[in-house]
């Protein structure tokens, strides 16, 4: 390891360190939008580790989101938390398999709406099989977890996904990622099979979105199957990173922390207007920010190392 | 029978829904996520001129069309050119399309609450059923069909015997060969937008003859949209009429024998088939 | 460049933003905060049912010079937040109401998720939560994990039941047959009611000859009423979201359904309900009822039309504006914004409201109307758990 990389674990240590402390504070408001901070983190770090390299922009966050949600949610009452944690991953593992190996010949803007209608296929028939099968089975979760304890699970899968991200940056896979990136045709003439390190880093995007679903149930009590899935966090997992820009490990967690309090300000002082002045901002953040905020922060970090121009 | 006649009138339906957007993205190249929006506002003029005038929502086309068309020249004009200058690839555009147009639709539906108010609107127009060949089918659905076809028949006629419409779909094919032979790809590109845009505004006056809408309904018109434009092949007008028949059949059949429950997952299943054996999309060219 | 102040403005905008999250006012006025959709998929219902009623009472009461405490009046300030109907977004809202905004009071919010996600918060800050459309059959591990929250509308078994009560009288005077035919959306509420609703039917010597569910957001629903026709049903029966709701009655008025009974569940009460299909619902039923011929009703129903400039709907509205009515008495009443003091006012006496006495059993209230049905032109209250004048129910004869 590098002294520059010692350096960057010992921040990022700290920095956890000192982000775990936030639920000490009692303040729930605080500790609420670090829950939605911290979920977010999480999605789209992972979400960038496949979409970062690869180019491809997935739409199917919900589907493993809620996945995880509904399989709390109906095994709650019989089987034990851990255990459906565990199960969730797996799915979600799973589901992103078959969708990965489904998807290798679609490319661009058809991958992109191809996940989208993955994603809404698997809304309709979960919702078809809660009507059928599970009646109010799998629609409570009534347990004692509060904000704090899912603040402090979500902020330990955090760790782990950048750990997971760091580990492939170094590894072959992230190698072969990154050659895929520039040039599929030349990666494969590398002899770097592409289907199967894309197929593997989808699953490991698909396990943690699985994973978020299923810790975050108990936080919303009553599933309705129609909000797991709602499409809209896929939109804003998707935003969230390019925001902060995917090239580097750290740039979704620059993109969601603005973008996150961005949001809270503006909900909280405009609650008449706020879907609008919500479009606006948008609209301004695509305007003003092209290269994402990490591209920005690196540019303007090269103009200061270069002397200012 | 029956299913064969609904699933047709559906089929209508969703080709209304999806032939505005297939011409904003396959021309113009612009991902609109804000297509819904601009269909609910479409159909909220239909609703106001009935309600508060009497008149027909037919009618209302004739002034939603060129309001639609004007108010979408001036969207491409002024809210999405400054990102086509400065996209250095495709790749680019269509990310920032998708960022820009997601943030305008969040702020047409802010528009359109404070506007119209955030409540449902709902109006009988020709609910009578009509009889035809021993089933009832609402006429609002069949003059809305009806008015799909001519619709989409005077389109289709426009772009392949007239110049303006022969430019738009060499932009559709190839936009740098299309600027080599002379042709203004920006301008098209804007007509394009704007006629898209039109289009699905007056779609959006017809389905609200039958449907129930209010101002934040337009999130699952896109999603329909897109999926039918892209299983038909962006950029081709019979793609979007061969997808949205496709999956207004399979809709109905699946409700009628199988289970209603199951009808949009089947619609997405069909979707997702379609892509897998022709990643390109029905109509779509084979991509390298 | 352009870009660049623009940046800068933008991030100075911010910094100084977050500075204005958390600024509290000064305390001579009752802050009473409020959580629900103005935008998202249920606005549509939130904005005919919730809202006006907050904004009436509100008016009402600070126009009565506010609410009376121990040390004077003091007016209500509302303090309000579109969820985007998203618990993430309700939740952040509710946590900003309670520990940034120091609300004394918060209004219970709309829709059974959006109460159950929003309990915990309400029960660590001491807020009581009496909510309205909130229906569970989980009522009473409910009210034993949150000793704060009040139930108006009763159980899901109840909601189910009472449709199967009034589709039993109609049988039992002899001009009605037996076999239903059932539909509901393929949401948490409608997959509920339909699981409750299939034994309590059969129980009461139903027979379901139709049993579809659709997915929320269908635009076609003609398949569904074809099928239902071809059943040959006697009743039909829809735990229905407002949208299907009007769809399937316009599905039906095309197709000439032929039933005795025709219940739709959300929104049948709602005045565009009415004003859309006029006649042709005549005898059409649906969740909820009022009792308009009462004073209290009517004063009511102008000062709604007077003050929001719109018409009050015919169910969830008043048993709003009722649990605000007994927030007032329970806040007078204790004098002061003890929350403590006020739940358990609210738990230990009775309130005069619009509807007539209401009072708490182990935080369940048990008077509210279950059945309303349209005749002439009004949605009138058919059947009800404890509330008086019902009117008797008519059978549905055709869509003419």
């Amino acid at each position: 390891m590098t002294s520059r990389e010692a350096r960057t674990l010992v921040i990022a240590v700290i920095l956890f360190g000192l982000a775990a402390l936030l639920p000490l504070s009692g303040n729930g408001y605080f500790i609420s939008i670090g829950v939605t901070i911290a979920m977010y983190v999480v999605l789209s770090t992972s979400w960038a580790l496949f979409s970062g390299p690869t180019h491809y922009i997935s739409l199917a966050t919900a589907a493993f989101y809620g996945l995880g949600t509904m399989i709390v949610a109906t095994g709650i009452e019989t089987v034990p938390y851990v255990v459906l944690l565990v199960i969730s991953a797996i799915a979600g593992a799973v589901m992103a398999a078959l969708v990965g190996l489904a998807t290798l010949r679609l490319s661009g803007v058809y991958f992109v709406i191809f996940t989208l209608g993955l994603a809404e296929m698997i809304r309709q028939l979960v919702s078809w099989l809660q009507n059928n099968l599970g009646g109010s089975r799998g629609l409570y979760v009534l347990t004692d977890l509060t904000e704090d304890h899912i603040y402090w699970e979500l902020l330990a899968l955090a760790g782990f996904v950048f750990l997971i991200g760091w580990w492939i940056g170094r590894s072959r896979l992230g190698f072969a990622m990154r050659i895929i990136g520039n040039d599929e045709t030349v990666a494969a003439h590398c002899g770097i099979n592409t289907a199967r390190s894309k197929i593997l880093l989808f699953m490991v995007s698909g396990m943690v979105a699985a994973l978020v679903g299923a810790l975050l149930a108990p936080r919303w009590t009553y599933i309705e199957p129609n909000i797991a899935f709602s499409p809209l966090l896929s939109f804003e997992v998707v935003i969230m990173a390019l925001l902060g820009g995917t090239k580097r490990l750290w740039g979704p967690l620059v993109g969601v922390i603005p973008f996150t309090i961005l949001l809270e300000l503006i909900e909280a002082n405009y609650p008449s207007q706020t879907i609008l002045v919500l479009g606006i901002a948008f609209l301004l953040i695509v305007y003003l920010v092209p290269q994402g905020v990490v591209g920005r922060l690196e540019q303007s970090f090269a103009k200061f190392r270069k002397g200012g121009t | 029978m029956d299913i064969l006649i609904t699933g047709i009138l559906l089929g209508g339906t969703y080709a209304l829904i999806a032939m505005g957007l297939n011409l904003q993205y396959g021309v113009a190249r612009i991902m609109n996520l804000a297509n819904g929006e601009m269909l609910v506002a479409g159909a909220f003029a239909a609703f106001w001129t009935y309600t508060a005038g009497q008149v027909s929502p037919i009618l209302s086309i004739l002034f939603v069309a060129p309001l639609a068309f004007a108010a979408n020249w001036i969207i491409y004009r002024i809210i999405l050119m400054p990102l086509i200058k400065r996209a250095k690839n495709q790749g680019q555009l269509e990310v920032d399309s998708i960022l820009a147009t997601f943030g305008m639709g969040f702020a047409f539906v802010g528009i359109m609450v404070a506007t119209f108010g955030a409540d449902y609107f709902s109006y009988d127009y020709l609910g009578d059923g009509i009889l035809i060949i021993g089933n009832t089918f609402a006429l609002s659905r069949i003059v809305a069909f009806a008015a799909a076809v001519v619709i989409c028949g005077l389109l289709y006629l426009w772009l392949f015997w007239s110049r303006p419409g022969t430019a738009v779909r060499a932009v559709a094919v190839n936009p740098q060969a299309a600027g080599l032979v002379g042709i203004n790809v920006r301008r098209v590109s804007a007509l394009a937008f704007a006629l898209g845009g039109s289009l699905t505004a007056v779609g959006g006056g017809l389905i609200s003859t039958f449907l129930t809408l209010d101002a934040s309904i337009g999130v699952l018109f896109t999603m329909k949209a897109l999926i039918i434009v892209i299983m038909g092949g962006v950029g081709d007008v019979r793609g979007v009429i061969v997808a949205a028949l496709i999956l207004g059949l399979a809709e109905t059949a699946v409700a009628t024998l199988i289970d209603p429950g199951l009808t949009l997952a089947a619609a997405y299943l069909i979707f997702i088939l379609v892509l897998l054996f022709r990643p390109q999309g029905l109509f779509g060219k084979p991509t390298s | 460049m352009k870009r660049r102040t623009a940046l800068k403005l933008a991030a100075a905008s911010l910094v100084a933003g977050s500075l204005a999250i958390g600024t509290a006012q000064a305390g001579d006025t009752v802050k009473i905060g409020a959580v629900a959709p103005k935008t998202g998929p249920l606005a549509g219902g939130s904005t005919v049912t919730h809202w006006p009623n907050i904004h009436l009472w509100v008016h009402e009461v600070n126009a009565r010079g506010g609410l009376k405490l121990k040390d004077g009046r003091k007016k209500i300030e509302l303090i309000e937040y579109d969820d985007q109907t998203n618990p993430g977004v309700h939740i952040k809202a509710a946590q900003r109401l309670a520990t940034q905004d120091k609300v004394d009071f918060i209004v219970a919010p709309y829709g059974t998720g959006f109460n159950l996600a929003s309990a915990p918060i309400y029960a660590k800050h001491g807020y009581p939560q009496i909510a309205v459309s909130a229906i569970s059959d989980k009522i009473p591990e409910l009210t034993k994990r949150y000793p704060g929250i009040f139930f108006t509308l009763g159980s899901t078994t109840s909601f189910a039941s009472a449709v199967s009560d009034i589709l039993t009288k109609m049988r039992a005077d002899g001009k009605m047959g037996s076999k239903i035919a059932m539909v509901n959306v393929a949401d948490a509420f409608g997959i509920e009611l339909a699981e409750t609703a299939r034994p309590i039917f059969k129980k009461a010597g139903f027979e379901i000859v139709y049993d579809k569910s659709y997915p929320l957001g269908t635009q076609d629903l003609s398949p569904i009423m074809k099928g239902a026709k071809a059943s040959k049903p006697d009743a039909f029966v829809a735990w229905s979201y407002p949208p299907d709701t009007f769809g399937l009655t316009k599905q039906a008025i095309t197709q000439n359904l032929d039933v005795k009974a025709f219940y739709t569940a959300v929104a049948t009460c709602f005045p565009a309900y009415g004003k859309v299909f006029g006649k042709s619902i005549e005898g059409n039923l649906g969740a909820g009822g009022v009792d308009p011929t009462t004073p209290a009703m009517k004063a009511y129903r102008k000062a709604h039309m007077e003050v929001t400039g719109k018409p009050a709907d015919g169910w969830a509205s008043a048993n709003t504006y009722v649990s605000l009515q007994v927030l007032e008495q329970a806040i007078e009443g204790v004098g002061s914004v003890d929350r403590k003091a006020v739940t358990q006012y609210i738990k230990d006496n009775t309130f005069k409201t619009i509807m007539g006495d209401i009072d708490f059993v182990d935080q369940v209230s048990h008077r509210f109307w279950t059945v309303g049905q349209w005749q002439g032109g009004e949605f009138y209250g058919v059947a009800s758990k404890g509330m008086p004048n019902a009117k008797p129910v008519i059978l549905k004869k055709g869509w003419k």
